[in-house]
């Protein structure tokens, strides 16, 4: 390539009555046709802004308290607060709870991916990857990718705090990894519905509003904390349809080692459905978007 | 229109080929001068780039030949979008061959952000056609993709990295390997004087800085087409004229410009063809000489020896010139528009008879501001026939 540019550069030496700076011809020869490379493939280019996410958690690590002190902060208070009288001891709840607890914190954690779009909507710098030749949807799948680590960082917070504090899963590691890898799976479908919000909702203070709204009972009616069955009949039918149930359900059975085919194809067919309603809704609305 | 056609072709030919206008600028603005030789220089190394000087002022007289014979870089017709109750843009039409710059100017509010984002696929146009190259943005949009790139009214890179991550990670979106991409940022941020920032986040840069860095953004695979919303706003004049080096070098290159600006200097100074927009419609149409010649052909501005006199030169120029004559802030100054340059030294001599003494006059077309305010005026003025005045008739005469 720079064999292609030189023969400019030195054309405008050669010219004596109009010696140019130094800059210019830097400037003439950076601005002088270079070939297109070719396009790059779909998972290329979402890997490249998957590297862009982790390039933002280096420059800003503060993004990183939501998923480091409150996962530990949940799984501390309510192991010691609720693990009694729930459950007899702590370490028995802990057992129950930590998978649940996990769950929870890397769902509420998926907001952020709106959150980061709405951001980079209102930077600019969005308009700029629009006009690009790329896969248009690489932008947000390569979000997804860099939130994948966000999550993974969680689930190692978690699942380390609680190992310290006597969780056992009878699934080994193998069990536990599957558990992750599942939840992972969960989690970049469920963040579908933030994106498409997060081109609906004009602040990103508003969308943190409206996530709210939707997770806290997603999250807590559920079979995180208690067993349904000593729910009123109505609230335990939420619970039992309740999709992060199910999520629960099977990552208990992972790490346990007493999941059924059952219980992960479930959550692999709802990570699917919001997939497949939410992806292309997010498409519509990013192309839309004005 | 008629009479004036051909000496106004002859000035736009003189200032495409060398400098014509840029001293004719500086008669009016002082800061512009600055900047008259620098451009001379531009224009002259442009030629020895191989790039036809006469190039641009052909393009400006044989558009509708041009239309049949190669594709346009723009071609809108009809082009309308809303939001909500207002009407941004209200029925644009433009066709801009490819190679130079165009300039859409207005105030703030007339639209031109909008026609830009619907030209770089951003927005859906609610009713007309856009063609980029031949490509329809509505339809064709990754076609059009490949061939533009903007640079937006606001920084349009990522704050929280640094200036060389934000070029590696579009070098590599637009297909260049990891050493290559690294080869082609180390080589723009040379280029555009980053070399110290490049290793800083973007938050932290100056508003000059982002900007350079914003358009080296947009050129990391020389574009065909480079849309540039504004490019100078905001900027201290020598970043401004760092900026106007950077295009003029792209367009040496080959590169069709669309610059939005709200400054009449700026697209004085940069634009082979000017389209005038106030509430969405294109109000005027055409070269900047020839936008100037419609509202007059020329200004007389007399400075008087004695501040005294002013107001019986005042009489002596109104009864000659028979026009009006406006008195200046410098409370010697006064200024006349004209119509026939002739009466220019019959004027003078009345002067002298008169022996009211001059201590210095300059003869020049008016600037594109008095154009601004003029046509703006008219526009609004005469809302039911606002299609009528200098539009079409800047239009023919640019077809000549």
């Amino acid at each position: 390539m720079t064999a292609e540019r030189s023969p400019a550069a030195a054309e405008l030496n050669s010219d004596p009555a109009t010696e140019p700076d130094p800059d210019v011809d830097t400037l003439h020869a950076a601005v002088s046709d270079s070939p297109r490379p070719p396009r790059p493939s779909a998972v290329s280019a979402s890997l490249t802004f998957g590297w862009r996410a982790l390039l933002k958690i280096k420059h800003v690590p503060e993004q990183l308290f939501d998923v480091t002190v409150f996962p530990i902060m949940f799984l501390l208070l309510f192991t010691y607060l609720f693990g009694g009288a729930l459950a007899g001891s702590t370490s028995a709840y802990l057992q129950e709870l930590l998978p649940g607890i996990l769950a929870m914190t890397v769902v509420f954690i998926t907001i952020y991916t709106g959150v980061t779009l709405n951001d980079d909507i209102d930077e600019g710098v969005f308009d700029r990857f629009r006009t690009m030749p790329v896969w248009q949807p690489s932008v947000i799948v390569g979000a997804l990718l860099g939130d994948a680590v966000r999550y993974t960082i969680a689930s190692t917070m978690v699942i380390g705090l609680g190992l310290l504090l006597g969780f056992r899963p009878d699934g080994g590691a193998i069990g536990v990894v599957s558990a992750v890898a599942l939840l992972l799976v969960f989690s970049f479908s469920l963040s579908w519905i933030w994106t498409a919000l997060g081109f609906i909702m004009r602040t990103p203070e508003s969308l943190m509003g409206v996530s709210m709204l939707i997770l806290f009972p997603l999250t807590f009616i559920s079979n995180v904390f208690v067993d349904p069955r000593t729910m009123p009949g109505w609230l335990e039918t939420f619970v039992s349809i309740n999709p992060v149930s199910h999520l629960v359900t099977a990552m208990r059975g992972l790490m346990h080692g007493t999941a059924t085919a059952g219980d992960v194809v479930i959550v692999l067919g709802l990570s699917a459905v919001f997939v497949v309603i939410f992806g292309p809704a997010t498409m519509y609305l990013f192309h839309a978007q004005q | 229109m008629t009479e004036r056609a051909s000496p106004t072709n002859a000035a736009d030919r003189e200032r495409n080929s060398s400098a014509g206008a840029t001293s004719t600028v500086s008669t009016h603005n002082g800061a512009a001068s600055v900047t008259g030789d620098r451009q001379r220089d531009r224009s002259a190394r442009g030629t020895t780039d191989g790039t036809d000087p006469t190039d641009t002022a052909t393009t400006a007289q044989t558009a509708t030949e041009t239309e049949r014979e190669r594709p346009l870089a723009i071609e809108t017709t009809g082009l309308v979008k809303h939001f909500g109750e207002t009407k941004a843009v209200d029925g644009i039409d433009l066709a801009i061959p490819a190679g130079g710059i165009y300039g859409l100017l207005g105030p703030n509010g007339a639209g031109k952000t909008t026609v830009i984002r619907m030209l770089a696929t951003l927005l859906q146009p609610d009713a007309g056609t856009a063609r980029v190259f031949g490509h329809d943005v509505a339809t064709d949009g990754d076609a059009v993709r490949r061939r533009v790139s903007m640079t937006g009214q606001f920084a349009s890179v990522d704050e929280d990295l640094t200036g060389r991550e934000n070029l590696v990670l579009l070098a590599r979106l637009l297909g260049y390997s990891r050493a290559q991409a690294a080869e082609r940022t180390s080589e723009l941020i040379d280029a555009f004087g980053l070399t110290e920032a490049s290793t800083r986040q973007v938050k932290t840069y100056s508003g000059g800085m982002r900007r350079r860095l914003d358009i080296a953004a947009s050129i990391v695979v020389t574009p065909d087409l480079l849309f540039l919303d504004e490019p100078t706003t905001g900027l201290d004049p020598r970043n401004r004229n760092q900026v106007w080096d950077i295009i003029r070098a792209l367009v040496a290159n080959g590169t069709t410009v669309l610059l939005t600006t709200q400054y009449l200097d700026e697209a004085d100074q940069l634009a082979d063809r000017i389209a005038v927009i106030d509430e969405g419609r294109i109000i005027a149409e055409g070269t900047p000489g020839e936008l100037k010649a419609s509202v007059g052909s020329g200004v007389l501005s007399v400075r008087l020896h004695d501040a005294e006199r002013r107001d019986a030169a005042r009489d002596v120029l109104a009864s000659v010139l028979d026009a009006p004559v406006e008195l200046e802030s410098d409370p010697a100054a006064l200024s006349a528009r004209i119509e026939d340059p002739d009466r220019v030294t019959q004027a003078l001599d009345a002067l002298a008879e008169s022996r009211i003494e001059v201590s210095e006059f300059t003869l020049g077309q008016p600037s594109l501001d008095e154009f601004f305010l003029e046509v703006t005026d008219r526009s609004t003025r005469s809302d039911a026939d606002r299609d009528t005045p200098t539009g079409d008739g800047t239009r023919q005469e640019g077809a000549k």
